[in-house]
């Protein structure tokens, strides 16, 4: 059953349309990705699914509902949300008031320790670095902070924009096992990444975005097989 | 010594003033040039209740319900279908809500000043200076504001959202924070900070007319961009600094001169480091 339904979608910047009509879907279970170069419209769809953007046209249906033009905090407590590119942690809080602020949407505070206390399970140097603020953390602890963050909503259906960018390669190695921890527990995940390489190799299927349309579908090991893709995306 | 304890005094009214702008620049990211002109709402709101009943208490409470519900009032109706628009935009429209008010209170109460006793509360001595018990209310009263406040901001979860919002508004909605309602709450607490600042004014300056925001609502203006706009400890030492230099410079020569050494040292202070005393550079995000 597909989690995630975008039909048709268009995305308008005034005059100029970042998505000219895409199409794809979300199944629950799956983890999909959206690889494609940059400019290529790969965020703005990201951000019209979580009403961050409103589009001109075409519909996106969230667990048989329509959340299109919806306000982004009733998305988020549908059970949606996204690790935004460029991490985007709030370095004025520390990482705990991070991790507080991920869990905005949840009313019992037992479950919202417990679920702290796993992330700092998960991400140790998060523990240890807790009542640091956000701002003098690294790159790779913000970017481990603004995933742990994310999955303090219990979201069925995460998104995550580009969360390799930056990063050292064994970060990046790091990442790419998490986002895979997070789909072993039940998340379905949806992918936008330059880093194609390494996300089709843990999707199921994956889409390929140029200039607003969506030209390649496949599964992850099909497309990673495919000499055109190759070319463009995987560095030969 | 008296001079030093009025100027405090004063300069806790304008820190009161100054948080209600700093707040709202630091998280609707606008300037809310009509905040001057709650502070004058909130004074007709104490003349007229004292005049109907004489309870200080209850006009107090009248006066911070009234500017409470005004602030909210102002923002769902002028501030918010605006969101997204220019911020040139924005502005004027704040300056025409702060000339609307003041006209709505011409056209009721007439542009002559009315005077609006609260409750009397007389001198007392220390060593060979007098001082007024009013200062002292004040000080006290704006002292224990300023506490609740970064309280209410760096402990509960409202407060941790504001933070948020300020920060990053795309962010914050992503936590499935109610941006609106945020600002809604923002706005809220500055009227109600400035309805304080109304009260504390007038146990000063026992009188009010329809421009009695005008001046007050520069100098904290003034005050939050010395301290940093944005930042809520930056509003307070502003505030602070502004009264107390005011009182002082009142109480010299140089008397005359006093408003132009205020706005003086805003520019002294912005050539100096134009982000304000405990302003953060901001960077730029696309």
């Amino acid at each position: 059953m597909a989690l995630l339904e975008v039909k048709d979608l268009q995305v308008f910047y005034g005059v100029i349309q970042a998505i000219k009509g895409i199409s794809f879907e979300v199944n629950q279970g799956e983890i999909v990705t959206l690889i494609g170069a940059n400019g290529a419209g790969k965020t703005t769809t990201m951000q019209s699914i979580m009403g961050l953007i409103k589009p001109r046209d075409g519909s996106i249906v969230y667990d048989g509902k329509n959340i299109t033009g919806m306000p982004t905090h009733k998305i988020v407590e549908m059970g949606m949300t996204q690790v935004p590119e460029g991490r985007r942690v709030f370095s004025e809080l520390t990482v705990y008031e991070n991790l507080l602020m991920g869990a905005y949407t949840e009313k019992d505070r037992s479950r919202i320790k417990e679920d702290i206390e796993e992330i700092y399970t998960i991400f140790p140097r998060l523990g240890e670095r807790k009542s640091q603020v956000a701002g003098t953390l690294s790159g790779g602890e913000q970017q481990m902070l603004a995933m742990g963050r994310a999955i303090m909503s219990h979201p069925k259906l995460l998104m995550l924009d580009e969360p390799s960018m930056g990063l050292s390669p064994a970060l990046v190695d790091q990442v790419f096992e998490i986002i895979k921890h997070f789909h072993n527990t039940g998340t379905t995940i949806l992918l936008v990444e330059q880093n194609a390489n390494k996300s089709l190799a843990i999707s199921d299927r994956a889409y390929v975005l140029e200039n607003g349309r969506i030209t390649v579908t496949g599964t992850g090991k099909e497309l990673m097989a495919s000499e055109e893709i190759r070319k463009a995306y995987l560095g030969g | 010594m008296s001079t030093l304890i009025d100027g405090l005094s004063l300069g806790s009214v304008y820190a009161l003033i100054a948080l209600g702008y700093t707040m709202v620049y630091g998280i609707a990211k606008m300037l809310n040039f009509a905040h001057g002109d709650i502070i004058m709402v909130g004074s007709y709101a104490i003349f007229t209740t004292m005049s109907l009943c004489g309870f200080p208490l209850v006009a107090i409470l009248v006066a911070v319900v009234v500017c409470t519900l005004l602030g909210i009032a102002i923002e769902k109706v002028a501030y918010k279908p605006l969101r997204g628009a220019s911020p040139l935009a924005v502005l004027i429209t704040a300056i025409g809500v702060s000339y609307l008010l003041q006209g709505i209170a011409q056209l009721i109460y007439g542009s002559t000043s009315k005077p609006v006793t609260i409750i009397n509360m007389g001198n007392f001595q220390i060593g060979n200076s007098t001082v007024r018990v009013s200062s002292i209310v004040t000080l006290v009263v704006g002292a224990i504001l300023m506490v609740i406040l970064t309280l209410f901001i760096n402990m509960t979860k409202t407060g941790r959202a504001m933070i948020a919002v300020s920060e990053d508004r795309g962010a914050a909605e992503l936590m499935g924070i109610n941006v609106n309602k945020i600002i809604s709450i923002t706005f809220a607490i500055g009227s109600a900070l400035a309805a304080a600042a109304s009260v504390c004014y007038l146990f000063q300056i026992p009188s009010t007319m329809p421009t009695l925001g005008a001046m007050p609502g520069i100098k904290a203006f003034t005050a939050a961009v010395i301290g940093g706009i944005g930042s809520i400890p930056g509003a307070v030492i502003g505030g602070v600094l502004l009264g107390v230099i005011e009182n002082v410079c009142k109480s010299t020569p140089l008397s005359p001169f006093t408003t132009a050494i205020e706005f003086g040292l805003l520019i002294v202070i912005l050539l100096v480091k134009p982000t304000g005393i405990l302003g953060k550079k901001r960077r730029e995000k696309v």
